[in-house]
């Protein structure tokens, strides 16, 4: 085997509680986003366009969709001889085997994965935050540093902070403390989840913290703390553009209505840094003869015949005639009968609308899910 | 099991449509917003469980390869079988135009698969057929040739194949006036490959070009020639204006439907286009509309390929727009054709008609 310079490790094991409904069969990195993607493909495809082919994605949460999408790796082009997509749910050994106890937990039970590729460098990304970033530009800073440990780090509002870990840095932006989720905080950059190490170095941490029997095994509040406690040179890099953490319905929500400004921060249609996905194989969209469709994404496979406005529509869509959809989400294959009306709404996979229908409105976003999952159908009636 | 072998054939009549197959085969054509019209055919040939597929192709088949590459999107990447380019012999024989010659050179490759039948089919046909059904046809009736065609429209002006009380072949002929016995052969044809050798081997030695015509037609005395009737759509795409009419037929949505879904779906190469973006001005009605689209302009009754950005204050009605092409703002558009990579200038107006589209060529500035 070739060595490996770099290896990426993607956190894909969360379940995301406050997604609601939209995560009680997938995992949270599984969560369709964007008209198309679901949010893997973003580091994913960072990843890929980055150069770093060689990917371990971690899995603990309902991995079933997560490892049929994965798959081999192929529409993110991780299908290499050497390297590629590697997925790691927990397992057992001779003395036993126990899930993953937090992130650092995560990535200590993989180590001798990570041993097997030898890397130099390896970057711990989490697989439900959506952004585009150019991993290798963070490593030259990384190297350029002379770091121990990189944090990408994000401006975040004031008001936001105590959501956040916050890292305290110095005039060279060496990292002197890091609060989590602080009351009152000092300062408002962020941490992305996005983290670079020297590989042995990491490694002599991740072993010494699987021995603390109460710590928690995080990178937020254990590994990163230590090293800045022992004097480390932990170094912030700022990231300034769209970056989001898409934790709740609202917030999902509001993360695709970004897409539909003049002007969004992240842009899709970007031929320089493309996301990739699984695509499904469907003919373009068809708008049809009393159609009105403004400020709004529309994907390939739909048939529309009603009203669209600022609204995110999935593959395989179907809105009806006289239908008016406005603010909303529609992910794959909903069907929206003639005359519904939505409003502030996410509209969960192949989940039906009848006609007349009312849904959403003022007040928060409304969330309709289908309760049993259809047989997919490759044809649409 | 009986499978079969497809066999898809390059070497057809590609200059009807002048300017825009200029620098492409006919199977590389774009069509319908993502496509390239092999698709079509690469598509029900997987969707029939057909799992060895040979492109015979002639010349300028550069784009072609492109877009095929492994074969993977129609599942045809595999170990064993899948889908094999067959090039042609730079020999004499190959010279004079037909597929007789590629055929000959190739066939030690088609000896070799697995396969005991060969479905034989071009590029020229858009429709989606169920292969498997006309090949359990032609093995319950014993044919020695099965011919996928459908009764003769009215305005066809081509050959027609003659059939008698039985149902078989007896000629191929002009008629005046079809017939309710003449058939439109859709240029898909199956039968045995040792049959198919023997007449690739006679006919390379009588000094025949075109297998069909001189291989099938020929023999149509001593060969048991049926014919499996497709009833569902077909678009033939044998002049600029059928190129034209034919994908503004999609707009209709049961067309739009049988033709994408009916026996199976159409695959293609995949780009990762992002969604199609509609802003705040976009007016589109009765269209289609791939992904990576950007819309702020009017846009009714067309077909905007991937990636087709249409600026504002533009309007764009019964047009056929391909991937990459920027319509600058206040442009007014009817009844055109942008190939790939070209541009329409702001404040440009072009009109073309319904029968004579104004064609705007690849890469090309207007």
């Amino acid at each position: 085997m070739r060595k490996k310079k770099t290896i990426a490790m993607i956190l894909a094991g969360g379940q995301g509680t406050r997604l609601g409904a939209l995560t009680k069969n997938i995992a949270k990195p599984a969560v369709p986003f964007g008209g198309k993607y679901r949010i893997i493909d973003f580091p994913l495809s960072n990843c890929s366009n980055s150069g770093i082919d060689t990917v371990g994605i971690l899995t603990q949460y309902k991995p079933f969709f997560l490892h049929s999408y994965v798959g081999i790796g192929s529409p993110w082009d991780l299908d290499r001889k050497d390297g590629g997509v590697f997925i790691l749910p927990p397992y057992t050994h001779d003395t036993g085997g126990e899930w993953y106890k937090g992130t650092a937990d995560a990535i200590y039970q993989n180590v001798e994965f990570i041993d097997q590729h030898d890397p130099v460098w390896i970057v711990i990304l989490s697989g439900d935050h959506i952004y585009k970033m150019d991993y290798s530009r963070m490593l030259e800073y990384h190297e350029a540093k002379e770091a121990d440990a990189t944090l990408a780090v994000i401006e975040v509002p004031w008001e936001d902070t105590r959501r956040f870990g916050i890292m305290n840095t110095d005039a060279d932006d060496r990292i002197i403390e890091f609060e989590e989720k602080p009351a009152k905080a000092k300062s408002n950059l962020a941490s992305m989840g996005v983290y670079i190490f020297r590989w042995q170095y990491l490694k002599y941490y991740l072993v010494r913290d699987a021995q603390v029997a109460d710590s928690a095994h995080d990178f937020g509040r254990n590994i990163i703390p230590g090293m800045i406690d022992s004097g480390q040179s932990v170094y912030a890099y700022r990231f300034k553009d769209y970056w989001r953490d898409v934790g709740t319905v609202e917030s999902l929500w509001e993360a695709n209505m970004d897409l539909l400004s003049d002007r969004p921060q992240l842009d899709l249609h970007d031929p320089e840094w493309r996301i990739y996905s699984v695509n499904p194989v469907r003919p373009p969209h068809y708008a049809g003869p009393n159609s009105r469709i403004n400020q709004s994404m529309v994907s390939e496979g739909c048939q529309i015949f009603g009203q669209v406005k600022r609204c995110v529509i999935f593959p395989n869509v179907m809105i009806g005639e006289g239908a008016q959809v406005t603010d909303s989400v529609l992910m794959p294959g909903v069907t929206v009968a003639p005359h519904a009306v939505i409003s502030r709404a996410i509209i969960g996979p192949d989940a039906v609308v009848q006609e007349n229908a009312r849904i959403g409105g003022d007040g928060s976003i409304a969330l309709v899910v289908q309760d049993t999952k259809p047989a997919r159908k490759g044809v649409r009636p | 099991m009986k499978a079969l072998l497809g066999l898809i054939n390059l070497y057809e009549d590609e200059s009807a449509l002048g300017p825009l197959a200029g620098h492409r085969p006919l199977a590389a054509m774009p069509y319908a917003g993502r496509y390239r019209l092999i698709d079509f055919t690469l598509s029900n040939l997987v969707n029939a469980d057909v799992r060895t597929v040979g492109v015979l192709v002639r010349d300028k088949y550069r784009s072609l390869i492109d877009h095929l590459r492994s074969g993977k999107e129609w599942d045809l990447a595999r170990k064993r079988d899948g889908l094999y380019i067959l090039p042609p012999a730079h020999s004499p024989a190959a010279a004079n135009g037909g597929d007789i010659g590629n055929l000959y050179f190739n066939l030690d490759y088609i000896y070799a698969s697995s396969e005991d039948f060969v479905v034989l089919c071009g590029s020229q046909t858009v429709c989606n057929l169920p292969l498997d059904q006309a090949f359990h046809y032609h093995l319950s009736v014993g044919a020695d040739v099965t011919v996928i065609g459908r009764d003769c429209p009215d305005d066809w002006q081509g050959p027609c194949l003659t059939t008698d009380e039985d149902g078989q072949v007896s000629a191929l002929c002009r008629p005046e006036e079809p017939s309710p016995y003449d058939i439109q052969p859709l240029g898909f044809y199956i039968m045995s490959k040792s049959l198919m050798a023997e007449l690739v081997r006679r006919c390379a030695a009588e000094g025949g070009h075109d297998l069909f015509v001189d291989g099938v037609v020929k023999n149509l005395t001593s060969l048991k020639v049926c014919v499996f009737r497709h009833t569902g759509y077909v678009a033939r795409i044998d002049s600029i204006a059928a190129y034209f009419q034919h994908q503004l037929e999609l707009l209709n949505p049961s067309v739009w439907q049988e033709l994408f879904f009916r026996y199976g779906i159409v695959y293609t190469k995949v780009k990762d286009e992002a969604p199609a973006k509609y802003k705040e001005q976009a007016v589109v009605r009765n269209s289609l509309v791939a992904n990576g689209c950007i819309i702020e302009g009017t846009v009714e009754n067309c077909i905007l390929s991937r990636s087709v950005v249409i600026e504002k204050d533009a309007v764009v009605r019964n047009s056929i727009i391909s991937q990459n092409v920027r319509i600058g703002s206040q442009a007014r558009l009817s009844h055109v054709l942008c190939d790939k990579d070209s541009a329409v200038s702001a404040g440009r107006c072009l009109t073309g008609a319904l029968h004579n589209p104004f064609i705007v060529r690849k890469g090309a500035v207007v």
